[in-house]
């Protein structure tokens, strides 16, 4: 018996808290059974930091708050056939979002920088400095969804989806019947 | 009223307003417009006040102060001046217009001059298309501005003329009617059978008084009149809804808000014809068994008040209205005049009655309709200006004579309110069933390209189907038509209109208060070239969700001009998206994103600079 090649997985997390991340961890035993199907390229769960070849599948957390999130982003548009949002703030930019809200003032971007950094209620900087270490990324002007930067082929919705959820998904379409979500798994009220 | 440039509203004075008017919580907007008039402003202490007197709480008064545009919770200069900034004067000059007032006041659209004399906004369509740019200036009307005519008001206010002044040096001579069609020119260009040719007064009205009120009710419903507000309900069947109710008191709204984008026909019928107006409205007091009329003037209108106020007053004297109408026993009817302060959606008649009931503008939820419970839960029957007047002709002329003009379905009929792109803007009376094309010929307009019909609201059309009719089965309008030719830009006007939208929606529905601002952003993403593809669904999905889960028509006609255009000019949507380059959006522009932070960060990128290092 000949046996079908694994299809090959990378994993970014952008402009997330992890969390997405941790919530694939919580397909728990079943990981296992997953792991009989793919391997993992790229990815923060294998510390492999470039692509080492092509992959089948992108999953990405998080949305675009740097240029460095574009940059990774993109390279992951060149390189995954399929790519996949987890998680609302790939999906429509979630928490780190908040700060497009920030729209009446001519410079929103110093404002929000200043808010979190010298004048927020509870900052102790004793610099009182905004950092600006030349290694860090350059902030884009507002959190982008992922979409809006790239086609994006699949989203699991949930802050975060749960493992059951993001089992079912990528099992499904790995056999190629995922037929999109039952109404009942991605209702959070 | 003399407006002051003090900016402490004397409280006894306030007081003595709210006594005018009997400190009754239902005559609220009375109230603030006249508090508004007198000081240009409604300060805290002024709500504090108002809501002492009519036993309100300060925020309910403040709701009300709040919601109208023409109130203002800030000192408002003594000459506020207020700019039509539809896309129609947009295109007729406005922005040097704007810059002309600009440079002669020395404030900017939105300020008001620090010595408390000026301000200067911009405001929608105050129904002067067919004269466009046209201003309010307080409560006078200019009409046709250029920047020379600019720098003379200003020179002649500086030199202390009054508004009136403006209009003509013996204004105070003129009689109403004089110094309206002084201000506004209305054009009327085509004359027809049943409006605006000759109409014998008040002959309706005597034939009312010997039919009874259920003849009444069948000869407007057996003529096929409809609605000519917009929505085309069949009149005699919101009549005689209104006369099956049970009630003490009935009521009788005349919708005078003309407030749709293009629209001025209303106008022309109240200067001209306002006999006729009142005449409907007593024979559909009689038809229903009311007692009480509401004349619903938009704020807009109130150059137009001492003259309807005057017709009023005529009829009383002459017995036309008040006790016992042409002597008839048992016939009580009398009106009010009741003026809006600037917002569209009181021309909904959900948000009209909130008004006229002292309420901040919102439309209510249906059912209970106006018919059974409407004006302080009264049966009430709202009709349009033009519908009232149609009523008291058909009355005169008999069901047959309106029936048989027009097209089955839309009969009699229909006033006309063109502007935009043609020789002849103005008012024309044509039967239904005209085609757009007989318009524009008539209208010297042959060259537009594409003709919007019912406003905003409505459908815009393009030249490959100006074979279309204009009747309530295909295209339905209360009135406007506004012709664009092949130089104006179709998604500058969508944009537009779409900002009216986001202005005017009272808020009240999600869907509506936040969906039409993102059906604005997304159409100036067309504009730029900044769409993808995918936003084409993405308008159509948006638009789809407005329309099913707002509460009112605003929000369920608010996504027309993108629908419309969508199907109708289906190329100019598709020739602005930018496909993606190998799946990589070609819409999003990382230079431009990254312009803010290099500049507060002094460097550049070490990603996306090329030269970054060299
Ligand atoms: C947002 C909105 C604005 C409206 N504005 C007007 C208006 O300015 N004048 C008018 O007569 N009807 C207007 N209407 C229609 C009224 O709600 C109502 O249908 C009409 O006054 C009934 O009179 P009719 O049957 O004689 O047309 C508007 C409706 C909506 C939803
Ligand atoms: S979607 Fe929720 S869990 Fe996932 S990265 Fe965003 S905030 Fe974290
Ligand atoms: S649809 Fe819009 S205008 Fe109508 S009630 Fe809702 S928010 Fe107000
Ligand atoms: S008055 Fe300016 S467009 Fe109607």
């Amino acid at each position: 018996m000949t046996e079908l090649p694994k299809a090959r997985i990378a994993t970014a997390s952008l402009a997330g808290c992890f969390g997405c991340h941790m919530a694939m961890l919580d397909i728990d035993e079943r990981l296992i059974e997953l792991m009989t199907l793919v391997e993992f390229d790229r990815s923060p769960l294998t510390d492999i930091k470039t692509f080492t070849r092509r992959c089948d599948i992108g999953i990405i957390e998080g949305g675009c708050c740097n240029e460095e999130n574009v940059h990774v982003l993109q390279d992951f548009r060149k390189n995954c056939d399929v790519l996949i949002g987890i998680g609302q703030c790939a999906i429509m930019g979630g928490l780190p979002a908040m700060r497009n809200a920030i729209m009446h003032s001519d410079e929103p971007l110093r404002e929000c920088l200043e808010e979190a950094f010298i004048n927020g209620r509870y900052i102790r900087n004793t610099t009182h400095n905004i950092p600006n270490d030349p290694a860090l990324p350059l902030l884009l002007d507002e959190v982008y969804a992922c979409a809006e930067v790239v086609e994006m082929d699949y989203n699991i919705p949930g802050c975060a989806p749960t493992g059951d959820v993001i089992f079912e998904t990528l099992s499904k379409l790995l056999a190629g019947k995922f037929r999109g979500f039952e109404r009942e798994t991605i209702r959070f009220d | 009223m003399t407006p002051q440039t003090t900016t402490t509203p004397d409280q006894g004075e306030v007081a003595r307003i709210c006594d005018a008017f009997q400190s009754d919580p239902h005559r609220m907007l009375d109230i603030l417009r006249d508090v508004q008039d007198r000081f240009r402003w409604i300060s805290r202490e002024t709500i504090r006040t108002v809501a002492e007197k009519t036993a309100l709480s300060e925020i309910a008064v403040e709701g009300v102060a709040s919601f109208y545009a023409f109130l203002s919770q800030e000192p408002k200069g003594a000459v506020t001046i207020r700019l039509c900034d539809d896309i129609v004067d947009r295109f007729a000059g406005l922005p040097e217009v704007t810059e002309a007032f600009e440079n002669e006041l020395g404030i900017k659209i939105g300020e008001t001059s620090a010595d408390g004399a000026y301000s200067l906004e911009y405001t929608p369509c105050i129904g002067m298309c067919d004269q466009a740019p046209a201003a309010m200036i307080n409560d006078i009307v200019l009409t046709a501005l250029t920047p020379d005519k600019v720098r003379e008001i200003c020179e002649d206010l500086k030199g202390g003329k009054r508004p009136q002044d403006l209009v003509s040096h013996r204004f105070d001579d003129l009689t109403p009617y004089e110094r309206a069609i002084r201000m506004v020119d209305n054009n009327i260009r085509h004359a027809g059978a049943v409006l605006l040719g000759t109409t014998p007064a008040d002959a309706g009205l005597k034939k009312a008084l010997d039919l009874t009120p259920h003849q009444i009710i069948d000869s407007i419903e057996a003529s096929g009149l409809r609605g000519c507000g917009g929505a085309g309900f069949t009149s005699g069947r919101k009549w005689r809804f209104a006369a099956e109710t049970p009630a003490e008191r009935r009521v009788i709204i005349c919708n005078a808000d003309e407030g749709e984008p293009g629209t001025f026909k209303d106008r022309v019928l109240l200067t001209e014809r306002p006999h006729l107006l009142i005449e409907g409205m007593t024979i559909a007091a009689r038809a229903v068994g009311a007692t009480e009329g509401i004349v619903y003037l938009r704020g807009e209108y109130v150059y137009l008040r001492e003259l309807l106020q005057d017709v009023l007053d005529d009829r009383r004297a002459r017995g036309l209205l008040g006790e016992r109408i042409m002597g008839m026993a048992g016939f009580d009817f009398d009106v009010r005049l009741q003026l809006g302060a600037g917002a569209y959606i009181c021309g909904e008649e959900g948000a009209l009655i909130s008004s006229c009931e002292g309420l901040p503008g919102e439309p209510k939820t249906r059912p209970p309709f106006p018919v059974t419970r409407g004006y302080l839960d009264l049966p009430t029957v709202v009709n349009n200006v033009e519908t009232f007047c149609h009523a008291a002709r058909i009355i005169d002329r008999g069901a047959e004579w309106f029936f048989e003009m027009g097209k089955k379905g839309s009969h009699g009929t229909k006033l006309f309110s063109v502007s935009g792109d043609c020789l002849n803007p103005g008012i024309y009376e044509l039967p239904y069933g005209l085609s757009i094309r007989k318009l524009l010929e008539l209208a010297g307009g042959e060259d537009a390209a594409a003709v919007l019909v019912g406003g905003p609201s409505g459908t815009m059309i393009a030249r490959d189907t100006f074979h279309r009719e204009l009747t309530f089965d295909d295209l339905a309008t209360g009135g406007a038509i506004v012709i664009f030719s092949s130089n104006r830009n179709i998604l500058e006007i969508v944009e537009y209109y779409m900002s009216f939208f986001v202005h005017e929606s009272c808020g009240y529905c999600t869907p509506c208060r936040v969906g039409n601002v993102f059906l604005q952003k997304a159409v100036a993403k067309f504009r730029q070239g900044l769409a993808n593809p995918a936003d084409i669904e993405y308008l159509k999905d948006l638009s789809s969700t407005i329309i099913e889960t707002s509460r009112c028509g605003l929000g369920m006609t608010s996504p027309n001009p993108i629908l419309s255009t969508l199907e109708n000019f289906p190329l100019i949507y598709s020739a602005m998206v930018k496909p993606s380059e190998n799946r990589i959006r070609a819409t999003f522009d990382i230079q431009s994103a990254i312009a803010d932070a290099r500049h507060l960060a002094k460097r550049r990128s070490h990603i996306f600079d090329k030269d970054f290092g060299e």
